[in-house]
């Protein structure tokens, strides 16, 4: 298979047909068939075994594919990554996963340090095609450490791919681009999306191109860019907002580095207004870089000041519920700022 | 030379080694000490900005590459093995392009020295980073257990401070819990640039450790080849036959400062070097071979001539090479174009 980064042409398309499924659902159903197509993926990681991994994503891989593909690590999270890197470097296709985001801290050398570098570092005679998979985000009760998101502590680090898609057919065609690609992948799944979100997934395989955003829906008035469960709400705010007559475009980045600079530019063009939402703290967010990159770019187009809506800068969401609904951006907040933006 | 006889077999402890095996681990150490001085000689010459010294274990790796098998081994090494890349088949142009920083480096002049890559011989490109490494040498060993290559085995060395990492002892553990074939060979030269192994550990050896993983071990004296290989063939043999992972740890010195940027004079005193300095490995092993009469005086000078022409030669080869060109800053960062913003 082709279906290299970055190239659209490259994207392979789907067979007809297709499955209603939930977002874990398709991490599921993509990780078995990548399994059983290519013998080069292994799946490695705490509980992905006997225990089927703490959301069942793996429940019966074991059974099917062996001890030596389905690899239940020792419980520490830099070696998880470490050892998948060598695998990699040995011409293995790993996917390595992090129980939760949180927990990513301690594999945090291997993955800036060492993954990201493999390639550059040894100019091309070695490389590190990884991939990283593990839930994201909060709004689950999963308190200061079963809730963050971790997409900017990375999204720094050239040689590193970021994806974070929100819709099943997303999560299949970008993890399985992912699995196609030669450098290191982290791929962030929203805890929040598990379950509450489904959707026809194409049958048969394909892949999504890395680095592309898709338009969820065209408005006029306000451009709205966003990813993973907060792409879901924005869109239900949009679609609100349309009985009112409020126009309100919604981008879902899906890949956040590299990042889809012209389907951000063309929007902003054409609404000359800009809201950006993550639910990631807005300090050093991926707000701040997109909005550094509008204004060089598209400066004396906008109309109204960028605005952003992300999650407050605290260390972390509280396990009480209002400590948890107070970090979280609500469709209401999103309403609010879509509404003043149109009007500004 | 290679001829053997009973009577030399009786003079030298040779752990089965020919007098060829013998007289090449010579050679190699040898231009371990020339190409390690060099690296120094350079960066006092205002000509390099960096160099890393290995001087002290030339016999831990001359025995340690001898116990690899070209084309089919994996040596994940640290960023003090000169030696075992020589042995495993480095030249010494690769050693100067690295330190000149040219564009016939391997890495295109972007690695410190001392941190090879040559995939082609099973070298893995390593960091700075200690201990990083070892968990990247257990991936290598996964995957040739996965793929049922019997008969390969992986080397993962570092220094005795990298075992008081957190991914060393992740990387043991792993190796140790799924029965990889691989050999943990700690280079203790008794110094992680000024914190001494006191500081390091509580246990007297490094080898106390690995109790604590369920895997055997060995201490050998690092300031013979023959004791370093013969431990190193042994746990070689192990884990290429489905044995497992070894910790071996061979016993040395560093004489020189960390690098050319350190200076020793502040944490240690130049009489224990001097003591140290006694047992200098490099004349004692060729006195040894002397004696067997494995080798004569001649050919003992030869030996030396040889490597210093070759020192020599690889210098100002690699010292007439281009530096790599400033486009090469914004290649391999990824696959094809590296470009953060799509369009």
């Amino acid at each position: 298979m082709a279906g290299l980064r970055g190239s659209p042409t490259a994207a392979t398309a789907p067979a007809a047909g297709s499955t209603f499924m939930t977002n874990v659902e398709a991490v599921r159903a993509t990780l078995h068939d990548a399994l059983a197509r290519d013998e080069r993926v292994l799946i490695m990681g705490e509980d992905v075994g006997a225990r089927g991994n703490v959301f069942l994503i793996t429940k019966g891989f074991l059974e099917e594919f062996g001890p030596e593909r389905v690899i239940d690590t020792p419980l520490a999270e830099a070696s998880i990554v470490g050892v998948a890197i060598g695998m990699a470097m040995e011409g293995l296709r790993p996917i390595a996963e992090i129980q939760f985001a949180d927990f990513i801290y301690p594999a945090f050398n291997q993955i800036v340090g060492e993954a990201a570098k493999t390639r550059y570092r040894s100019n091309g005679d070695y490389t590190c095609p990884l991939v990283i998979r593990t839930p994201y985000g909060g709004g689950v009760r999963g308190a200061l450490s079963h809730s963050v998101s971790i997409e900017a502590l990375f999204y720094h680090v050239p040689g590193l791919t970021i994806l974070a898609p929100s819709t099943p057919a997303d999560v299949k065609g970008l993890l399985n681009a992912a699995i196609e690609c030669p450098d290191p992948v982290l791929f962030l799944e929203h805890k929040k999306t598990y379950r509450s979100v489904k959707g026809e997934v194409p049958d048969g395989y394909y892949t999504i191109p890395i680095g592309k955003a898709d338009v969820k829906k065209a408005g006029s008035q306000v451009t709205v860019v966003s990813y993973g469960f907060n792409a879901h709400q924005a869109l239900d705010a949009a679609n609100r907002l349309e009985a009112d007559g409020v126009s309100i475009e919604v981008i879902d980045l899906r890949s956040i580095r590299p990042m889809d600079k012209t389907t951000i530019l063309d929007s902003v063009r054409k609404t000359r207004k800009l809201l950006i939402v993550h639910e990631d703290n807005k300090f050093g967010g991926i707000g701040a870089e997109i909005s550094a990159m509008v204004a060089e770019e598209a400066f004396f187009e906008l109309d109204a000041p960028i605005r952003r809506l992300c999650g407050p800068d605290v260390p972390a969401m509280g396990y009480a519920l209002p400590l948890e609904e107070e970090f979280m951006i609500s469709t209401g907040q999103m309403l609010t700022a879509m509404r003043e933006l149109a009007a500004f | 030379m290679a001829k053997t006889s009973t009577a030399r077999e009786s003079a030298i402890e040779r752990a089965g080694l020919s007098d060829a095996q013998l007289v090449e681990m010579l050679r190699n150490m040898l231009l371990q000490r020339q190409l390690d001085n060099r690296g120094f000689q350079l960066n006092r010459q205002g000509k390099i900005p960096f160099a890393l010294g290995s001087e002290g274990h030339e016999a831990v790796q001359a025995g340690a590459a001898m116990a690899f098998v070209r084309g089919r081994d994996v040596l994940v090494p640290y960023y003090r093995d000169l030696g075992l890349a020589l042995g495993v088949g480095m030249t010494p142009f690769e050693i100067l392009s690295s330190l000149f920083a040219r564009r016939t480096d391997r890495s295109g002049g972007r690695q410190f020295p001392n941190h090879y890559t040559n995939h082609d011989l099973g070298v893995a490109s390593i960091s700075s980073i200690i201990a990083g490494h070892c968990t990247h040498a257990v991936g290598i060993a996964a995957a040739f257990r996965y793929r049922r290559e019997a008969g390969r085995a992986v080397i993962c060395s570092t220094g005795e401070g990298a075992t008081s990492q957190g991914e060393w002892h992740e990387s043991v553990n792993y190796a140790a819990v799924h029965e990889l074939p691989i050999v943990f060979l700690i280079e203790n030269n008794q110094w992680a640039i000024s914190t001494p192994q006191s500081m390091q550990m509580k246990v007297a050896h490094v080898t106390d450790k690995a109790a604590g993983y369920g895997i055997p071990s060995a201490l050998c004296d690092g300031f013979d080849p023959i004791a370093t290989y013969a431990a190193m063939h042994v746990a070689m043999e192990r884990a290429r036959s489905g044995g497992g992972p070894t910790l071996v740890e061979a016993n040395c010195y560093r004489y020189l400062s960390h690098s050319t940027d350190d200076d020793d004079r502040t944490y240690r005193s130049r009489e224990d070097i001097e003591e140290q300095r006694k047992r200098d490995p490099v004349p004692r092993f060729e006195q040894r071979l002397i004696e067997a009469g494995i080798i004569d005086a001649a050919q003992s000078r030869s030996l030396r001539a040889d490597v210093l022409r070759e020192t020599n030669e690889a210098t100002d080869a690699a010292e007439a090479q281009p530096y790599p060109s400033v486009e090469s800053l914004y290649t391999n960062v990824v696959a094809g174009d590296y470009r953060p913003w799509q369009d």
